[in-house]
């Protein structure tokens, strides 16, 4: 097993490294969101202070930071799930492709087929594998039967679960092991096709295994999509982000490149949560 | 010394768990004085009733002489009365629960609402005779009529159907709205294929409890005008109508012997039908309590 | 491992699908925004019951008051509407009786079932005898009338030989019985969301399990079973099929409980099904008497919601 993983992490960094070429000749051009200034309020209290930072296209941005730091917050902020949450205000300005996603123009909804999401705990829907998946393309009007089936298939083979749920489509999603779920999830937020796909922790609930295919998952997706993933674990990071951002107390202390990030830290918080001083 | 301390704790202590089984043993038969009253009147009504059920009595018109007396214009008139029952009763009190649980803003009208539907609960079902009577028997000018009844029956249970629904609804984990909202969704797409459906089961259990409740209501549609004797069949929602309770009142209220026979049976099938709604109402909760 | 991502990218391109049904679903939006005035509209109609209800009553009360003065209406003690007395004191006294009665029945047989249930009872006997006890709360008001009047009256004319066939015993008795399980399971809850802590304290004392009832789980449900009461007592205030059927119709301004009675409920169903004209004064005492019967349970239903509400707030 883990000769196995270790041949694909290989694989994976060489990809990595064609990818990684192939977007630095496009810089530039090449964020998905440009976030400027953010501060965020739970009514009276600040959670995020003056966040600036350039989320880049078809990469890996990992945030990192001790629990209550607002990582989970700020990501939740990218497709403003945070509103779920009635008494949340902010300021500062979040770009998406060049559009500022707080313009009263600019519809939620929209955005969110554009920036899906994953979260921490498998949230599948009480209903079956191919309805979970069917959810997105049916709610924005998708309904004829053959392209649904298209979408459901494509979904579920991208997200690596296609053999282990295509003989138990119609059968209720809850009888997947936690893992299977997440998962079927993760095509549940493919099947849109978005730009960007923010994961929320999403390997905290599972098993290692179910975690390793998920790692291993991501590593594929960010062919496609621009991934944005929350992370408690730092060896999670390290592992699969090309980009690092480290926040503390609703402050975005240090955003650079993994490695240098992890090897070369600038800020002495940053040094110190790296090394388990704190966190 | 010290060892007349300790017996006279010891004898003390015995006291005090003597009183305590006896006390136990009288709060046990305290629990079983509601239950024995309970057999005693299944026991009661099936000896009574039992002897004029026939199927002669469900399809029979009422009559003037107790052998030939029959419930079928009560059976008929249930059944049509709940059907407007629950139609009106169920998409107001569903919608209201909805409105309440995920719309309405944290203001002094949803405060208002809440306790209002509260208070509404308990007011005395007789009361709501009188509200229907003002309002559907003469203000609307239906006349004592199927409608009038089934609108004030709907009013009065409307309360139960809108905690029941509000409860079933505030059970949908948070999380499969997320799932939803985070999809691109709009409030009324989450609601609609995420948190009804969820809620179904629930809201269905509450619903017919409800009904079950408003099968055997006597007293409000005595006010807005249940005929106690009807020879016909209600024909539209604007028809005369008369319902299983009523037609057992009346016949209880009757001084010779043999009407109480005549009440006992169609004691029998109120409580058989209450029996299946309920039946029904615990196998769907069993049914669909595991899948959340 | 590349097959998955790449093979499947053939001609089907969601978001393009997404973008070309968003012209059509203009409809949608519509429906986004007429549902929440929908729904508001419904929950409209409860409010609108409430005043419905405050409406109807006032509005005829005060047409029975241009006919009979309020003074007489409250303080008179004989209620013959036929011949023209309004003295509402019978009515009022008949309900009284008969809550006493019931009270006297239920509080203590539903405390001490409560105190059974949720002290001494398994786990597996509560989830047996709990909603078997609460069968009794759903079974049709007119059908303990009816039971009272041919079982329970007969039974206790064996005891007091004198008893007429309507009285005021039998109706409170079986109103009694009938809300015995909303003392006892409002009550249970209230006992049972006593913390464990609580009880265990008073074990590791040498308590035994009566004294831990009474000096412990008691007095910290205190005010979640006066409530259950007081809710109870209410009910038995509206019941209206059970005395109507049993305890009579003569209003009679007595604690006897042998006599014949007539409760406010079961005197607007004797108006209501007697051939009482619309407009006359009779059917104007109806709403007179209606909103007496009103007041008296939205007063007991307020302090049982008051009193819930501290209880909430305790722990």
């Amino acid at each position: 097993m883990s000769k196995v993983m270790e041949k694909k992490n290989v694989e994976t960094s060489v990809e990595n490294n064609k990818v990684s070429a192939n977007t630095s000749k496009k810089a530039g051009d090449s964020s998905v969101f440009m976030v400027e200034n953010l501060n965020l309020w739970y009514g009276a209290d600040q959670a995020l202070y003056e966040v600036s930072m350039e989320v880049p296209e078809k990469k890996v941005t990992a945030i990192i930071g001790p629990s209550g730091c607002g990582k989970s917050t700020f990501l939740k902020t990218l497709n403003r799930m945070v509103e779920m949450v009635p008494i949340v205000k902010t300021s500062g300005e979040i770009k998406y492709r060049n559009e500022n996603i707080f313009n009263n123009k600019f519809q939620k909804e929209y955005l969110r087929t554009k920036v899906g999401m994953v979260f921490q705990k498998p949230n599948p829907f009480p209903k079956s594998v191919y309805d979970n998946v069917a959810y997105g393309p049916r709610i924005h009007g998708i309904k004829k039967k053959e392209v649904l089936d298209q979408i459901v298939e494509k979904s579920l083979k991208d997200a690596a679960i296609w053999d282990e749920v295509k003989d138990r489509l119609h059968e209720n999603a809850y009888g997947l092991s936690g893992g299977q779920q997440q998962r079927v999830c993760i095509a549940r937020a493919l099947a849109v096709e978005p730009d960007v796909i923010l994961m929320d922790e999403p390997t905290s609930a599972l098993d290692p295994i179910s975690t390793a295919k998920v790692e291993e998952l991501v590593q594929e997706l960010k062919k496609k999509y621009s991934i944005i993933i929350v992370t408690h674990n730092m060896q999670q990071a390290a592992r699969i982000s090309d980009k690092t951002a480290f926040f503390l107390n609703g402050e975005l202390v240090e955003f650079a490149d993994t490695n240098n990030l992890f090897q070369n830290p600038q800020d002495k918080r940053t040094e110190d949560y790296i090394t388990g001083r704190f966190g | 010394m010290l060892g007349q301390n300790d017996q006279s704790i010891q004898s003390r202590m015995q006291g005090r768990v003597l009183l305590n089984k006896i006390l136990m043993v009288l709060f046990l038969l305290a629990t079983t004085v509601g239950l024995v009253f309970l057999v005693l009147l299944f026991y009661r009504v099936l000896t009574q009733g039992i002897g004029y059920l026939s199927w002669d009595y469900i399809t029979s018109f009422p009559a003037p002489f107790p052998q030939e007396a029959g419930i079928w214009a009560g059976i008929v008139g249930s059944v049509f009365l709940m059907v407007i029952v629950a139609t009106f009763s169920v998409i107001i009190g569903v919608s209201t629960a909805i409105y309440l649980e995920e719309y309405a803003g944290k203001n002094k009208f949803t405060d208002f609402v809440r306790v209002n539907i509260q208070n509404l609960a308990g007011v005395p079902s007789i009361v709501f005779g009188l509200l229907g009577l003002t309002f559907f028997v003469y203000m609307f000018q239906f006349g004592y009529t199927l409608i009038a009844g089934g609108l004030t029956m709907a009013l009065l249970i409307l309360p139960v159907i809108v905690v029941a629904s509000q409860e079933s609804i505030r059970a949908v984990p948070a999380e499969i709205k997320e799932a939803s909202y985070g999809m691109g969704a709009t409030k009324w797409q989450t609601i609609r294929r995420v948190i009804l459906p969820a809620a179904i089961p629930g809201i269905l259990t509450g619903a017919i409890i409800a009904l079950s409740r408003a099968i055997g209501e006597t007293a409000p549609l005595i006010i807005v005008g249940a005929a106690t004797a009807i020879y016909t069949l209600p024909d539209s929602l604007l028809a005369r109508y008369t319902v299983m309770p009523i037609q057992i009142y009346k016949w209880t209220g009757r001084p010779q012997e043999e009407w109480q026979f005549v009440a006992g049976a169609g004691i029998i099938i109120l409580l058989a039908v209450l029996l299946l709604m309920n039946s029904i109402a615990v196998l769907i909760r069993n049914k669909y309590q595991r899948r959340l | 491992m590349d097959k998955g991502l790449q093979s499947d990218r053939n001609q089907l391109n969601v978001q393009e699908l997404i973008e070309n049904n968003k012209r059509k679903t203009s409809i949608g939006a519509k429906i986004e925004r007429v549902i929440p005035w929908f729904l508001l509209l419904c929950a409209i109609v409860s409010v609108l019951t409430t005043l419905g209800i405050l409406f109807t009553l006032l509005r005829e009360s005060i047409g029975f008051f241009s006919d009979v003065s309020i003074w007489d209406f409250y303080t008179g003690t004989e209620w013959s509407p036929w011949s023209g007395s309004y003295g509402v004191a019978p009515l009022i006294g008949g309900t009284l009786l008969i809550t006493l009665i019931a009270t006297i029945v239920a509080v203590p047989l539903g405390l001490m079932s409560a105190i059974f249930l949720s002290e001494y009872a398994s786990d597996k006997v509560r989830r047996i005898i709990k909603p078997v006890l609460e069968v009794l709360a759903g079974i049709p008001t007119v059908v303990y009338g009816y039971f009272a009047l041919t079982f329970i009256t007969p039974m206790f004319q064996g005891i007091i030989p004198d008893l007429g066939i309507f009285n005021a015993l039998s109706g409170g008795f079986v109103v009694g019985i009938m809300i015995i399980p909303m003392v006892a399971s409002l009550s249970e809850d209230a006992m049972n969301s006593v913390p464990n802590a609580l009880r265990e304290g008073a074990y590791g004392l040498g308590a035994t399990k009566l004294e831990v009832v009474f000096k412990v789980v008691l007095p910290a449900a205190f005010s979640g079973i006066v409530a259950s009461i007081v809710l109870a007592i209410s009910r038995a205030i509206g019941e209206t099929m059970i005395v109507t059927v049993a305890a009579g119709a003569t209003p009679n301004l007595t604690f006897n409980p042998t006599e014949s009675i007539q409760t406010m409920t079961a005197f607007i169903v004797q108006a209501a099904t007697g051939d009482t004209s619309f407009g006359s004064t009779i059917y104007y005492s109806l709403y007179a008497v209606g909103m007496t019967l009103f007041v008296f349970t939205l007063i007991m239903n307020l302090f049982a919601q008051y009193i819930s509400r501290k209880f909430r707030e305790e722990y």
